[in-house]
């Protein structure tokens, strides 16, 4: 997996990916957005500025969310990553997946899955109740697109499904 | 990035002995800053040292009413601790300001005491710093310099702590828990971070072979009247131009105790502990906050690119003591300023 | 001309979104091969001057570097300024990565390390020295202002200020309302999400599979191919899926010409990503400074029209746009004087940013219009509703449609204007100075030649394909829907291929021009397959279409059917199956009209109405609301239409307040490069936005009646914000972008 050389300073470490439990040797200098996108193929998660400064790697590390291109994956040794491939495929999509398809809440897609995995991680933490909660804790992930109102859009859609009420009503 | 061999503590004394071994050395914990600089090759430690698994995750209330924050407590925990909220909402607010919801999952308490300065020049390796490169000179004197500090500032630094929490843990006199090779010590948190006088490269005085284990707070008085108001380029995600911890401690309307610390003005969080005392029994108005503004800001001094910081400066101290008098604390995710 | 619309016209989700919400959409770095080779780029540290010594002996050991490239053992590669200039090159000299020691710009490439793993590539790079003899930069356009100079050589594409008409100084002289002001605009980067990347899959020595982030496969690939002699059938450039370019995709960039030169040297495959801080290297929106003199009568009609501006270039390459022509058509005034220059700078060649010169010209004309109706106390909109035209003064044309009336009605109403307090300052809420201003938008609705192809299978799947490129318009989309609507299916049963060098040719992905040019392609192609298997049909014996003519016959439900009685006709398949045939494929060419080009011009319009509240005491500022009204022609999908106004509405707030690259001009060196400290909008800046698309036939502008949304939606935008902010606060801001810094400095002085 990683070149011979780097292999002398490799650690082993175990970590479930999507669902699956994989054993790697990992050389310390590699990120988990670097392992993802590179040994792992696993490109979903994106790289737009690899200094924590937009938010296109987000993934969800033990539930919450992070950036990963400042995440050293050889400190991850036993943690639970899922990755916007884990979260949902065509065909089976996760509900805010379909949403941003339902809203047109992106253009070009780069920023896309780090989108959706901050409105998981949004989600699950259960802080926003209100769209300008919404939009500032949704302010970690950049659109250069600009389509923060589209996304928002998804993100009430699937908060109202998921509470079995209006959201937007329950907001006002 | 250089290559560096990786360590991983299993507790504290470990990571001590590691540390002192080669005090060259960097801790790990949530990378926020550590892996930042060093994929901009501005540190390039040998060693690191990972410290997650070390047993600093608690939030505890000790036996005198203090709270004890262990010093790998995320910043999201911390935001969203029930009694952080409860008790020390300042607190809570001034985390909520900082950075995003990922990178507050991921920085520690620990961490984001040890943020290296915002700068242009010290995150360009090719430019002089006498931060990174001590005696290569400042960029940013005479330079693009518009984030820079106004107050405590050297002919060799001109740069800002980054912090918001920071600011809210000198606002609130905390106390900052270290572990050396020797045991344990206190250390006041306005002793904690220094200025950068003729030696920027040290940010504060903790000892190379000394990690931050906890940060303490006292039982205090300010959870009623406080406010946390950040003025940046930008409504979120962006570092503070100016920012403001304010909290007061009020008898019909007078003054008990009343304490302002700045933020992004500094090469550490400002306060200024005398002139507050002199605030003590005025009216909380804003004819004293204005005083008090002014007082802060007394010795102030742009560089040209930042001249504005300093009635930037004294407006938000005004606002955020009136929000804080009138109860109102500023809430993070509402952009309109009350 | 168009039948009535069963899917073309409806706000359809995006084709390719499945897989972009999935993660599953490739981009050019996300292309995978054992044994990839990976690179890293290293950037020059001084903005002018030269390498004396470049030092790689610590990086060359760091395990797993392959090989390190620098100006001095670079490949060869073609000499002739001709072989470098791709598609929408200005005239100039390209720059050409690692080819001499000499540097041009802060941020220059100077060595290419290649490793077996992208970390040692990157961490060799850090270990790679130069030492440079530095020259003094200048980078200030106010410094090289006076060195400006009328561009010698034109740019393609680029229509020259037009020849004044009637006398614009005396007419300015003797009016009875006058205003003169200059406007400063800092340079910007496009900052689009995704890092520019080349993914070289190598086969043998001449051939190549290339996925390149770029807006042209066949401008990434005929610029290789003509630099290092590829025949370009062996050379296969593709672009999938392109996160964001704004513009900075249109010319190629370094790190497609660097991964092909080490594929080509080292025979194997390579991956060359942009680190963020390299985004800032090359192409940018040129800094600006305008003057703008307008004069009106007494009834508040236009007298003069004068509009000069000043863009920085780099000291190789006139790169222009236009600036100043939008002020000569854009109101009715008879004497107008437009002159437009460059005063080059030590930065790389500026490129083309969204809405190229109409973002910057059309802020400064805008801005000055309100300032004109301050000046004669008249309300901002009445003033342009009074002077509007239906015609291009400056080149004496026809308009092909103009409903910008209806999008300042409907803007209007939708944002409540008449309810505006006319004087600055008078309208508050709590500690809020609230500021309503309006701005008009003008862009070209521009044509070029596109080619596609349209093939009907027998089992009733339909493909479309062209060569040209979606970067998050919608182009998947947008030609799905005319493939289904042309063959009546759903649009689950047509397949796009795109985004593929090897497919029939199109222009660039920019100016919106893609769904008037291969939308129209698609359309013509969909038609000539009708035509052929009407053709065919009337080959069959007892054809009851035997004599019905093609624009006769329909498709429906399968069927070729006279469109008068849809009983009578013939199933598709028994067409095809009569000539034993699978399937039918043909080709269509789109263009401008050239006759009609004589006569006639086509535009589209916005009208942009924009809401601020700015803390009386701080000087922070929040747009918080905005309405734009667009009249762009036919809209094919009111979804991703809509969206793309959305995102021009969006990096228009950025230009007025946030978005300026930061230039150390003791160094020439860009400080900010990065998205911490450059500052695009993030989600908290953006609040209620809302587009209008007015009702605009146009049957001129495209064969579809298409005029193309990519730019309008950030034009005007930016003037918007500043003539909402004039209204709060009285205070005329002609320094682009309105920083916080500057609202407090204005606001110290009313206090």
């Amino acid at each position: 997996m990683l070149h011979a050389d780097a292999e002398r300073m490799a650690i082993p470490i175990v970590i479930t990916l999507n669902g699956r439990q994989e054993r790697l040797n990992v050389a310390p200098w590699v990120t988990l957005l670097d392992l993802l996108r590179g040994p792992m193929e696993l490109p979903g998660t994106k790289k737009g500025c690899d200094h924590g400064q937009c938010g296109a790697c987000t993934v969800l590390i033990d539930g919450q969310r992070v950036n990963s291109c400042l995440k050293l994956a050889v400190t991850l040794d036993g943690a639970e990553i899922t990755t916007i491939e884990g979260l949902g495929q065509p065909g089976h999509l996760h509900a805010l997946q379909q949403a941003f398809v339902d809203h047109d809440a992106y253009q070009c897609g780069y920023c896309t899955p780090g989108q959706i995995c901050s409105a998981a991680g949004l989600m699950n933490e259960g802080h926003a109740h209100s769209r300008e909660e919404i939009r500032e804790l949704m302010s970690g992930n950049l659109c250069r697109c600009g389509a923060y109102t589209n996304i928002a859009d998804a993100i009430e859609q699937v908060m109202g499904q998921q509470s079995g009420k209006n959201y937007k009503e329950a907001a006002e | 990035m250089k290559q560096f061999s990786y360590i991983r503590a299993e507790d504290v004394a470990g990571a001590v002995a590691a540390l002192s071994a080669d005090p060259q050395a960097r801790l790990l914990a949530g990378g926020t800053n550590l892996v930042d600089l060093m994929k901009y090759d501005v540190m390039s430690p040998a060693t690191v040292i990972d410290i997650n698994r070390l047993p600093l995750k608690d939030i505890e209330t000790l036996e005198d009413g203090s709270l004890r924050i262990g010093a790998l407590v995320s910043n999201a925990a911390l935001a969203y601790d029930p009694t952080v909220i409860e008790r020390f909402p300042l607190l809570a607010s001034a985390v909520l300001a900082g950075a995003s919801p990922q990178l507050r999952n991921a920085a520690t308490t620990g961490g984001n005491l040890l943020q290296r300065t915002r700068c242009y020049y010290f995150y360009d390796p090719s430019s002089p710093c006498n931060k990174r490169e001590p005696g290569s000179g400042c960029g940013a004197i005479g330079g693009v310099n518009r984030i820079h500090a106004i107050l405590g500032t050297s002919a060799s630094c001109i740069a800002t702590h980054p912090s918001d929490m920071c600011v809210a843990l000198a606002a609130l006199d905390a106390v900052v828990e270290v572990e050396g090779p020797n045991g344990r010590r206190d250390i006041a948190f306005l002793d904690f971070h220094r200025l950068p006088g003729e030696e920027p490269q040290y940010d504060n005085t903790l000892a190379p072979d000394e990690m931050v284990v906890a940060i303490r707070l006292r039982p205090d008085h300010f959870a009623a009247n406080h406010s946390y108001l950040k003025i940046r380029d930008r409504l979120s995600y962006a570092f503070a131009l100016v920012s403001v911890a304010a909290a007061i401690d009020m008898k019909d309307r007078a003054i008990v105790d009343i304490r302002v610390a700045l933020g992004g003005v500094a090469h550490k969080p400002w306060r200024d502990p005398l002139a507050e005392a002199e605030c003590a029994g005025k009216p909380a108005d804003e004819a004293t906050f204005r005083q008090l503004a002014q007082r802060l800001l007394a010795g102030a001094q742009g560089q040209g690119g930042n001249d504005f910081k300093i009635p930037m400066a004294e407006r938000t101290i005004i606002r955020a003591l009136t929000q804080a008098a009138s109860g109102t604390p500023q809430v993070q995710s509402d952009k309109a300023i009350r | 001309m168009f039948n009535p619309s069963k899917i073309v016209g409806l706000p359809v989700s995006r084709i390719d979104g499945p897989l972009k919400v999935s993660g599953t959409a490739p981009y050019a770095a996300e292309h995978y091969e054992p044994g990839m080779l990976h690179g890293a780029i290293v950037l020059s540290t001084i903005a002018t001057g030269k390498i004396r010594s470049i030092d790689t002996s610590k990086a060359e050991a760091v395990p797993g570097v392959v090989k390190i490239y620098t100006h001095e053992n670079r490949p060869s590669a073609a000499w002739w300024d001709s072989k470098w200039q791709d598609s929408v090159a200005p005239p100039g000299s390209p720059f050409r990565p690692l080819e001499k020691p000499h540097i041009q710009f802060d941020g220059q490439p100077v060595a290419l390390v290649i490793a077996e793993t992208y970390e040692a590539a990157r961490d060799a790079a850090s270990l790679v020295t130069v030492e440079y003899k530095a020259e003094t930069p200048e980078t200030n356009l106010h410094t090289v202002y006076p060195n400006a100079y009328e561009p010698k050589k034109k740019r393609s594409g680029i229509q020259p200020p037009p020849k004044p008409r009637g006398k614009a100084e005396e007419a300015f002289a003797g009016a009875a309302y006058r205003i003169s002001a200059e406007y400063v605009m800092e340079g910007e980067h496009h900052n689009p999400m995704e890092l520019f990347a080349t993914t070289v899959l190598w086969e043998n020595d001449k051939q190549l599979t290339v996925h390149d982030k770029t807006q042209g496969s066949q401008a990434s690939r005929d610029y290789i191919c003509n630099i290092f002699g590829l025949d370009p059938d062996d050379v296969i450039v593709k672009n999938a899926y392109v996160g964001g370019a704004f513009g900075q995709g249109l010319r190629p960039k370094h790190q497609l010409f660097l991964a092909v030169m080490a594929s080509l040297d080292l025979k194997r495959s390579v991956k060359v990503e942009m680190s963020r801080q390299e985004m800032f290297a090359l192409t940018w929106r040129p800094s600006s400074l305008q003057t703008v003199s307008l004069a009106a009568d007494a009834d508040g009609m236009l007298q003069s029209v004068m509009h000069h501006a000043v863009q920085a270039t780099s000291r190789y390459e006139d790169y222009q746009e236009v600036v100043v022509n939008w002020s000569g058509l854009a109101y009715k005034c008879d004497n107008a004087k437009l002159t437009y220059e460059l005063a080059q700078v030590d930065m790389s060649t500026p490129g083309d940013m969204r809405a190229p010169g109409a973002a910057t010209g059309v802020l400064a004309l805008e801005s000055a219009m309100d300032e004109l109706a301050t000046e004669i106390g008249i309300d901002p909109l009445e003033l342009r509703v009074k002077n509007f035209i239906h015609f291009d003064q400056n080149g004496d044309k026809q308009l092909t449609s103009k409903a910008l009336h209806a999008c300042y009605r409907e803007g209007a109403e939708a944002f409540g204007w008449s309810e505006r307090s006319a004087a600055p300052r008078s309208m508050r809420d709590g500690h809020d100075l609230v500021g309503w201003g309006m701005a008009t938008g003008f862009w070209e609705a521009g044509m070029a030649p596109a080619e596609a192809k349209v093939r009907y299978a027998i089992d009733g799947k339909v493909t479309v394909s062209a060569a040209a490129t979606d970067i998050g318009t919608g182009t998947y989309t947008i030609l799905a829907q005319l493939g289904a609507e042309a063959f009546d299916v759903p649009i689950e049963a047509v397949h796009v291929a795109i985004a593929d060098s090897t497919l029939p040719t199109t222009g660039v992905e920019g100016g919106s021009w893609t769904a008037a040019s291969t939308g129209s392609a698609v359309q013509i192609a969909a038609e000539a397959v009708k035509a052929t298997l009407l053709d065919m049909a009337q080959d069959m014996e007892n054809s009851p279409l035997e004599k019905a003519k093609p624009e006769e016959v329909v498709i429906r439900d399968g069927r070729l059917v006279l469109d008068v009685n849809s009983q009578v006709g013939i199933a598709l398949s028994d067409i095809l199956a009569s000539k034993q045939l699978s399937s039918v494929e043909e080709l269509g060419k789109a263009g401008p009209d050239m006759l009609q080009m004589r006569k006639f011009v086509s535009y589209t319009h916005s009208a942009v109405f924009v809401e601020v509240k700015i803390d009386e005491q701080l000087g922070v500022i929040r747009v918080t609301r905005v309405v734009s009204a667009i009249g762009a022609g036919r809209i094919l999908n009111p979804k991703t239409a809509r969206s793309q106004i959305l995102g021009g509405i969006v990096m228009g707030i950025g230009m007025a307040l946030h978005e300026e690259s930061m230039i150390d001009h003791r160094t020439g060196r860009i400080m900010n490069h990065n998205l911490a400290e450059y500052h695009v909008p993030a989600h908290a800046d953006i609040s209620d936005l809302e587009v209008i698309f007015v009702d605009e036939h146009d049957d001129k502008a495209s064969p579809i009646g298409v005029k193309g949304l990519g730019e309008i939606g950030i034009v005007g935008v930016a003037a918007a914000v500043a003539n909402a902010i004039y209204h709060a606060t009285g205070t005329r801001f002609r320094h682009f972008p309105i920083t916080i810094d500057k609202i407090l400095e204005s606001e110290l002085k009313h206090a």
